[in-house]
């Protein structure tokens, strides 16, 4: 199983408090801004949610 | 019949808190009591992106997940009293609710001026989405635009209402912008961005009066300056929505006193086994600075605390032994953040601590991140962009031994 990751860019304003839930998932790259892997296993559930509860701009979303 | 576990005050921190005790196993029932008539939903953007466009509630609504899918969510219901003894609340419809625990979560109210010609249209405060779509429909193109307080929610409409046309003087007492917490040097450098967009300030100075007769047209400050105004918004800081728990002997000054648990405490000292304490409202410790209890106003905690109580109350529900888990620390990492046009500031810890404050990286005019010291030892970091290096900071912040 597999989760899928959108994060609206448009709302990101890349704070990078996501990195500190899923790091595996999520990145800041050597310009501040957020990179991130669209596709994770089912085992990353948990960070992932985790992340979405602490992005400020809410920007995260698991697509089922 | 079970009885639930009821939430008084359906915001953030409420719905955290429902998560929290189904991500810990509770499965039984979940009652959340709120006063306002919508579903959670996200304040920090109230001040700022979504002000400049079209304010909704689906604009700034938090995701709601199946696991908290059964909650029974009682929306526009304000609770009116608790009696903590009974195990009971009752609303203000007379409607008696038992628990089997309580959590409260009711978060601040803004603290209003208080002026002799008080009663007029036209003066605002921002906490609600009903606040947020009130002042949006005023801040039209070359509206005059008074800001009564230089905090944060304050700065950020200023540099809304900018955005969106206004013209916009500034008025407070302290001597820069947001000087506490961030000190000085980053206050002066904020007031300049601000003013460089031609934002008025007028320090020192507070409003003793309004003018006009159903509208404001305008403010007196105490210098005996008119300043022309058509919206006046008052961002002076919040009181504790703590008046419904009176007669409880609980400790309620500034905010519900609270131990490790999050459990509230008594006058006498004493926690109490089955009434939380979530969110803005929460007064507790944190080990990583010192063991003296405080509120602190920012989005990470009603969510750290949700987390504490859900672990705690799951467990203690299912009838296991807490007294492990009871014994742990709370010691949540304060973080917040601010969007003024371009400036984008993050930070950690509890800057207002610090007696010194150093420049660490970068310049002020640009970007640059600031270290908050107490007697030498780091108790804030602070930064205008440069995320990764203020995100690297945050290993600063754990407890000690
Ligand atoms: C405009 C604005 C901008 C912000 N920006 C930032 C930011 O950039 N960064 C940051 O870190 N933090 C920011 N914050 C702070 C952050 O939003 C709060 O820390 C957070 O909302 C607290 O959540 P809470 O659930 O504890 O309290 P609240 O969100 O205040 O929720 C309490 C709820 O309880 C209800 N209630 C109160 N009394 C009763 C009663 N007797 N019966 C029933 N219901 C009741 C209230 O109406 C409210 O719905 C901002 C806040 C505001 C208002
Ligand atoms: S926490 Fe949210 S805003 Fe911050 S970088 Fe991650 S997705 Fe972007």
């Amino acid at each position: 199983m597999t989760i899928k990751i959108d994060v609206d860019m448009a709302k990101c304003q890349h704070y990078g408090q996501c990195v500190f839930e899923a790091p595996n998932i999520f990145r800041l790259n050597n310009d501040d801004k957020l990179e991130y892997t669209a596709v994770a296993d089912d085992s990353e559930r948990a960070n992932v949610e985790a992340a979405v509860d602490v992005c400020p701009m809410q920007a995260i979303r698991i697509v089922e | 019949m079970t009885k639930p576990v009821v939430i008084v005050g359906a915001s953030m921190g409420g719905l955290r808190a429902a998560e929290a005790l189904r991500r810990f196993g509770y499965l039984g029932p979940i009652t959340a009591i709120g006063d306002e008539p919508y579903a959670p939903y996200n304040r920090p953007p109230l001040s700022k992106d979504v002000l400049k466009g079209e304010v909704s509630h689906e604009a700034v609504a938090f995701p709601q997940r199946p696991a908290t899918a059964d909650v029974n969510w009682v929306l526009g219901t304000r609770v009116a009293s608790a009696d903590v003894a009974n195990s009971t609340v009752t609303d203000d419809t007379g409607l008696v609710h038992p628990f089997s625990a309580l959590i409260v979560a009711t978060g601040l109210r803004p603290k209003r001026l208080q002026v002799p010609n008080g009663g007029l249209a036209g003066r605002h405060a921002v906490r609600t989405l009903d606040d947020a779509i009130a002042l949006r429909a005023e801040l039209v193109p070359g509206a005059n635009v008074v800001i009564l307080g230089a905090g944060f929610i304050g700065c950020e409409v200023a540099a809304t209402a900018t955005l969106l046309g206004c013209s916009v003087t500034v008025v407070a007492p302290g001597s820069h912008p947001i000087n506490r917490p961030l000190g000085r040097t980053l206050a002066a450098e904020i007031k300049r961005r601000h003013e460089a967009e031609g934002v008025k300030f007028r320090m020192k100075s507070t409003v003793v009066d309004l003018i006009g007769e159903d509208r404001v047209s305008g403010v007196i400050l105490d210098s005996g300056e008119v300043l022309p105004c058509d919206v006046f918004l008052e961002a002076i800081g919040s009181h504790a929505n703590t008046e419904w728990l009176e007669g409880n002997a609980l400790d309620l000054t500034d905010g519900v006193l609270t131990d490790g648990a999050l459990r509230a405490v008594t006058t006498g000292g004493g926690s109490v086994e089955n009434v939380f304490v979530v969110g803005d409202v929460a007064r507790f410790a944190n080990p990583i600075f010192d063991d003296v209890p405080r509120r602190v106003e920012h989005w990470n905690i009603p969510t750290d605390s949700a987390k504490r109580v859900g672990q705690v109350l799951a467990a203690q529900l299912a009838g296991e032994n807490t007294a492990t888990l009871l014994s742990e620390p709370f010691a949540p990492i304060p973080s917040f953040w601010s969007d003024q046009y371009d400036i984008h500031l993050l930070a950690f810890g509890l800057l207002g601590l610090a007696d010194e404050i150093k420049l660490l990286h970068g310049e002020i005019k640009g970007d640059c991140v600031f270290g908050y010291y107490r007697e030498s030892k780091m108790v804030g970091v602070a930064g205008i962009g440069m995320r990764s290096t203020v995100q690297g900071y945050r290993s600063e912040f754990k407890l000690e031994g």
